[in-house]
């Protein structure tokens, strides 16, 4: 079943001066007029001493790709569906230990096609989506952005090449990514594809792809959990970094 | 009690239909062997007759998510549409060797056949010399066969169009048909529903920097 999240909302405040004065004011004395009036100057400052209402979530879509029917690549004894599945499961750990809302398209081996992968994740209104994957060939982290050709954003968007008005952030946020791999270090290839899911996303999405890391410096297969981390743990670090740039939070 | 006549022609009668039973069936299956003698009657090897010449083979790097142009020396045909057939066949041809930069089965005879359709302009109309669509149809053993991953089958896609590109500039869209069909995907991760522009495959589509 699709992950569900309750996203708290803020409650709506009043302007800290919209206290109305008693009709009967004008009968009270001078005294009781400064009093009133001393008090209707103390309610700003006590406004702004009222704890703030809670910040919308940073809400981060995570799309373990196949499942159910569909077992995606064959990585030696595992599926590739079983491998997002796990590394899904981990980066949500990570992620909410940060503090931010996780909305996945599945948490079991059930089969979901892209179009629903899609509506889970414009439903989620996500601040970023993640579609995961897993391969033999190649090295490291391949991130994958759409191909479509970017567009202005419109208020309605044809469902197969919505993404389009988000490419240009898709690309930042693979940026993001593709640093704090690196700064992990473990080697990036960065590309463009069609794939239908990310193609109907309404948000900054892109795919992520884990291949072995055959670097020569360090060689670790798929399996390797030291590998597993270092890559999760990345992912993570870069999320981080992209909701301080998306909220314009000062660079530690 | 039925007359003895009438048996006999029962006999004949049953007799006959399981004479042309077997010889339709005979029939039907030597029409389709003469129906895929003729898939394959487009030359995948051009005749060594005839003169080389030089083609850009767009060529994938699974290493570094690239493809990256190599120049060979080809005999090839005059007929657009089999010289076509035998540059992607000599691009396979590199992916099975076993040292490939991207490894993939299959080799020449991977591609059934390419058709090259002039497109139409806006007005309905078509330029002599105008803009075609490449429909390339793979076989269904090469699909079989690919190794499944959202990189690898990108580079195959993206170097077969920018292979066309590059060798026949008239070629601006691609389609890939498997076996003849439609297919969703090549091996569970490149969309083969869409037509891809190969002016997307010309630019720098792989190993770009955001």
């Amino acid at each position: 079943m699709p992950g569900r999240m309750f996203i708290p909302r803020p409650i709506p405040s009043q302007g800290a001066g919209s206290v109305s004065l008693p009709h009967s004011a004008g009968r009270l004395g001078y005294l009781a007029r400064a009093w009133v009036l001393l008090l209707c100057a103390a309610v700003p400052v006590l406004g702004a001493q009222a704890p703030s209402a809670p910040a919308q979530r940073f809400v981060v879509l995570l799309d373990p790709a196949h499942g159910g029917d569909d077992p995606g690549a064959h990585l030696g004894p595992l599926a590739e569906k079983a491998y997002t599945l796990a590394l899904s499961i981990r980066l949500r750990s990570l992620l909410m230990a940060r503090g931010f809302a996780v909305v996945t398209t599945r948490d079991s081996d059930a089969s979901v096609d892209s179009d629903r992968r899609a509506g889970i994740a414009n439903n989620a209104n996500a601040m970023a989506c993640l579609s995961l994957h897993a391969s033999e060939s190649g090295s490291g982290v391949h991130l994958f952005v759409s191909s479509l050709a970017p567009i202005e954003a419109r208020r309605f968007l044809p469902w197969k090449t919505a993404q389009a008005a988000w490419i240009a952030r898709s690309l930042t946020l693979a940026g993001t990514i593709d640093s704090a791999l690196s700064h992990a270090s473990v080697p990036v290839a960065l590309g463009r594809t069609a794939l239908p899911a990310i193609d109907s996303m309404t948000c900054p999405a892109m795919a992520v792809e884990v291949a072995p890391d055959r670097s020569s410096n360090a060689q670790a297969g798929l399996d390797d959990p030291d590998y597993q981390t270092r890559v999760a743990e990345a992912l993570a670090a870069a999320l981080v970094e992209w909701r301080s740039e998306q909220r314009g939070d000062p660079q530690p | 009690m039925i007359p003895r006549h009438q048996t006999v022609l029962f006999i004949l009668l049953l007799v006959a239909s399981v004479l042309m039973g077997g010889l339709l069936w005979n029939q039907l299956r030597l029409a389709h062997r003469r129906l895929l003698q003729g898939q394959d009657s487009a030359p995948t090897q051009a005749p060594q007759v005839a003169p080389a010449e030089q083609a850009t083979l767009m060529a994938a790097n699974d290493a570094d998510n690239t493809v990256e142009p190599r120049i060979l020396s080809l005999p090839l045909p005059q007929n657009p549409e089999a010289r076509a057939r035998a540059v992607l066949g000599k691009l396979l041809d590199l992916y099975a060797a076993p040292d490939a930069a991207h490894p993939v089965p299959g080799g020449a005879g991977s591609i059934a056949q390419v058709f090259l359709v002039p497109i139409a302009d806006a007005g309905g109309k078509l330029a002599p010399e105008g803009p075609e669509l490449a429909v390339v149809n793979l076989t269904g053993a090469f699909a079989a066969g690919h190794p499944s991953g959202l990189e690898t089958e990108t580079l195959t896609v993206l170097s077969v169009c920018a292979t066309l590109n590059a060798n026949f500039p008239r070629v601006t869209q691609v389609r890939f048909l498997v076996d003849g069909q439609p297919r969703a995907t090549l091996a569970g991760h490149a969309d083969l529903t869409r037509t891809y522009l190969t002016a997307e495959s010309a630019a720098p589509a792989a190993g770009d920097r955001p």
